[in-house]
């Protein structure tokens, strides 16, 4: 187990750096760049401002150099300077990151609360009004656009019911965290209730189930002990998979609400051209997707015991 | 010697207007206290909270909240007005001014504001090697471009006489107002600029100072008891939610959650038909012009003849009724209403497809031309409107391909030149003659001459303008100016920004500022007791 640990770790760093490079690259290349790009509406550009601002960022260093300079800081852990700000890039997603993950701790486990239970009483009752009705659930849940869900419960439960605020981060209680975490949950709670739903379908009529069942094994022992620790494999793959990849997808989300995620930061930073603070964000995002991945696969092991890994 | 004798002046042109969209004078008498909620509308977090560093609008909301320059924008006279210095003295034919700072000026420190700050201030924008934006306003001072290049060590036209006197010479006539009302010259203390925490919790001299900034959410700025201006500000606390999303503007505004809410057209138009709402929407004629800047370097555009065919072609008035949602004024020339040198007695060009074919054909272009249109996806000014335009200039044969870039790369472009045509918005103000400038022969596209325009009647009428001690003669040819651009027509004229905000009925003392309406001087500000925010 210790040996699979470490090497899935020593396995993200050739990704990490793939990442980075591929990173470098494209907005080495893609049009428009952050010194032409401050002055807000077409006052004019100040031709020695730009000029000094490119000279002081290194823009006009040649690609080879800005590229020696990116993997030299790299390989000190060191993110950068943002064009924007002139700050740290790592202070600046240092601050964004507990945010970006109480919002997405909550968002799962919104999903996992409800859509869990929603997939697993579906398969019970195959076919009938129940598996029907929650399925049309899941399905609409996977079907809406969060900006819409995050309008319409910001409508429902803050200016119509008055039982939350519309938007902003308060202190990052729940009183503030309630509705964004809805809106970004509600994807990955159609999708696991869909995903258990199938696995425990899979696993009711799998032989061994019925083996139990014949050898006169209560109904509840089947399910609880043969049919959800099987079916909580898959259902835990999808949970990784999914709150490996919110981080990045609270961007709509964080800007409606105005969340101090870090996803909105990233997309200011795109649209801005600040180069090291978008650099900066991917990497992180990246890295969080890599170890929650690495971590679903060492749950695999506490789960299922029969796993081996070689 | 005079002494913003000019400016005086040509306020007066245009005082009418301001008096009919500002807000009317307030009865109440203001009340001490209480917390304002000014949203913060474009983008998802503050760039930069150095005022030097950043000129981006939503930035501008902080500054002018912590910050002080040497002048400050008089929105009911429309015209810049003193605020850190308390006398502008002009000598040397108006390259001199000598400038007596206010002695009462405390940063949030607690140290007194002297002439030692505004020298160290300005020469900091010139620093070698830095890129702050603020340099554009400083350059114009003898020696700044010396200092900007490392080859002097200090800008040698300014000069402190005494510690609240300091003179500056400059290397033309200026109306210094115009330069330092900009934020981006904000005179700040060396030894808090200094510290490693300056871009956190920045320290001014202005009526609040900073308290509290979660990156992406909010940011927080408390009363300032020794700011200069006797009894001001009033509130406790000036708080800057980011709200970057309309709808959910609309939705915290409708909850009272925020205190003010910059509107887009759509809801523009609701607003102003509930009954409610309606009752609270400050209005203003920003100085902002929207228009097709047409490359005058590539044909058919340098033909006067075909640029004029294309402004015959558009049914403006149309547009800016439905896809602008009467949320614009359609655009004569150049300059915009609050501006001036804004025409009130000229009208916009009339649509003719008729005369627009007339004049193609005369151009030698009777079954019209193809041309490139380049454009963001700006709901305002982009793709919408390209959209809404390239039939009516099918109408007369002229055949649009669109390019749909950002808004970033568009920069680019334009300064490059690599562009037949593209869509924008140019702010056009306050100050007429550097406006006009942007089409003398002498301004590279780099700066602001984007459409390559050269001219020499219209560099002449410019050059006596800014020369002229007159100030009705250089009114005259300011006017003279833009209505050549009207002729010339190097742009098609599409409108003229009209910015639109909401305010909750307890807010008082917001002031239509229409070189920004999100900008507010908030000492100004005040709230009722019914407000709702603790």
């Amino acid at each position: 187990m210790t040996g699979f640990i470490i090497r899935r770790l020593l396995q993200m760093v050739p990704m990490l750096v793939a990442i980075a490079l591929l990173i470098f690259v494209l907005f080495s290349v893609i049009p428009g760049s952050f010194a032409t790009g401050q002055q807000d509406e077409g006052l004019g550009l100040d031709m020695a401002v730009v000029t000094r601002m490119r000279l002081e960022l290194g823009l006009d260093d040649p690609l080879h150099v800005r590229f020696g300079k990116y993997v030299a800081q790299l390989a000190t852990l060191d993110l950068g300077i943002s064009f924007r700000s002139r700050q740290p890039v790592a202070d600046m997603i240092g601050a964004r990151m507990w945010p970006s993950l109480i919002l997405t701790a909550a968002a799962m486990g919104f999903a996992i609360v409800i859509g869990v239970p929603l997939g697993f009483v579906a398969a019970l009752r195959p076919g009938s009004l129940v598996d029907l009705g929650l399925m049309i659930v899941a399905v609409s849940g996977l079907s809406l656009p969060k900006f819409w869900l995050g309008i319409l419960l910001m409508y429902l439960f803050a200016l119509t019911l008055g039982w939350f605020p519309s938007f902003g981060y308060g202190d990052g209680g729940l009183y503030h965290l309630t509705l964004p975490a809805i809106a970004l949950g509600v994807s990955p709670m159609a999708l696991l209730a869909r995903t258990t739903r199938a696995a425990v379908l899979d696993i009711m009529n799998a032989d061994f189930v019925r083996t139990a069942r014949s050898k006169g094994m209560n109904e509840y022992r089947v399910v609880v002990w043969h049919v959800l620790r099987n079916a909580l494999v898959l259902v835990l793959t999808t949970i990784g998979l999914q709150f490996g990849s919110l981080l990045g997808q609270g961007v709509v989300v964080e800007k409606l609400f105005a969340w101090p995620g870090i996803g909105s930061l990233l997309v200011d930073s795109v649209f801005q051209r600040d180069i090291p603070a978008v650099q900066g964000c991917i990497l992180v995002i990246s890295l969080f997707f890599l170890v929650i991945n690495t971590s679903v696969d060492i749950a695999y092991k506490l789960i299922d015991p029969r796993i081996r890994y070689t | 010697m005079k002494r913003l004798t000019l400016l005086s002046t040509i306020a007066v042109a245009t005082a009418g207007l301001f008096v009919a969209l500002t807000p009317p004078a307030e009865a109440q008498t203001p009340r001490k206290g209480g917390v304002v909620r000014i949203t913060a509308p474009y983008a998802s977090s503050f760039g930069n909270l150095d005022p030097h560093m950043s000129g981006r609008s939503q930035d501008g909301q902080v500054h002018m909240t912590i910050h002080r320059t040497l002048y400050i924008w008089d929105s009911a006279k429309g015209e810049p007005a003193l605020e850190l210095a308390t006398a502008a003295t002009a000598s040397g034919g108006g390259t001199v001014w000598t400038f007596k700072l206010r002695q009462d000026a405390f940063f949030h420190n607690g140290r007194k504001m002297t002439a030692d700050d505004v020298v160290w201030s300005f020469n900091r924008l010139m620093e070698s090697g830095k890129g702050f934006v603020g340099a554009r306003w400083v350059r114009l001072i003898k020696g700044a471009v010396e200092k900007e290049k490392g080859e002097a060590q200090e800008i040698s036209g300014i000069k402190k006489v005494d510690d609240f006197t300091v003179e500056i010479s400059f290397t033309q006539k200026v109306e210094p107002g115009f330069l330092f009302y900009n934020m981006t010259t904000s005179i700040l203390p060396k030894e808090e600029v200094e510290k490693p925490t300056w871009a956190i919790a920045p320290v001014g001299l202005g009526p609040f100072k900073f308290k509290e900034h979660i990156s992406g959410s909010r940011l927080v700025t408390e009363r300032f008891d020794k700011f200069y201006k006797p009894g001001l500000p009033y509130l406790d606390r000036v708080e800057f939610p980011i709200m970057a999303e309309a709808s959910a503007r609309d939705i915290a505004f409708r909850n009272k959650e925020v205190d003010t809410s910059i509107l887009g057209p759509v809801q523009y138009v609701a607003y102003n038909n509930d009954a409610n709402l309606k009752k609270n929407i400050l209005e203003v004629a920003e100085v902002f012009t929207r228009a097709m800047v047409m490359n005058i370097g590539v044909k058919p555009f340098d033909d006067k003849r075909v640029r004029q065919a294309i402004n015959h072609a558009i049914n403006t008035k149309i547009i800016v009724e439905r896809l602008a949602r009467n949320k614009a004024y359609v655009a004569t020339s150049w300059l915009p209403i609050t501006v001036p040198g804004y025409d009130k007695d000229m009208s916009p060009y009339a649509y003719d497809p008729a005369k627009a074919k007339g004049l193609l054909a005369e151009a030698g272009l009777p079954n019209g031309f193809e041309f490139e249109w380049t454009t963001s996806q700006n709901e305002s000014w982009g793709l919408p409107i390209v959209e809404a335009v390239i039939p009516m200039l099918a109408q007369v044969g002229i055949k649009v391909k669109t390019k749909v870039v950002e808004v970033a790369v568009l920069t680019d472009l334009a300064l490059k030149g690599e562009f037949q045509a593209y869509i924008g918005s140019s702010q056009t103000g306050p100050d007429p003659l550097q406006t006009l400038r942007c089409f003398h022969s002498a301004t590279p596209r780099t700066s602001c001459n984007v459409s390559g325009y050269k001219n020499a009647d219209f560099d002449k009428l410019l050059d006596e303008a800014g020369t002229t001690d007159d100030p009705a003669k250089k009114l005259d040819l300011l006017k003279k100016a833009n209505a050549h651009l009207y002729d010339a027509a190097p742009v098609w004229f599409f409108n003229y920004n009209k910015a639109a905000m909401a305010y909750q009925p307890w807010v008082h003392g917001l002031l239509g500022n229409p070189t920004e309406l999100v900008h507010q001087y908030p000492e100004y500000i005040w709230v009722d007791a019914t407000s709702p925010a603790k």
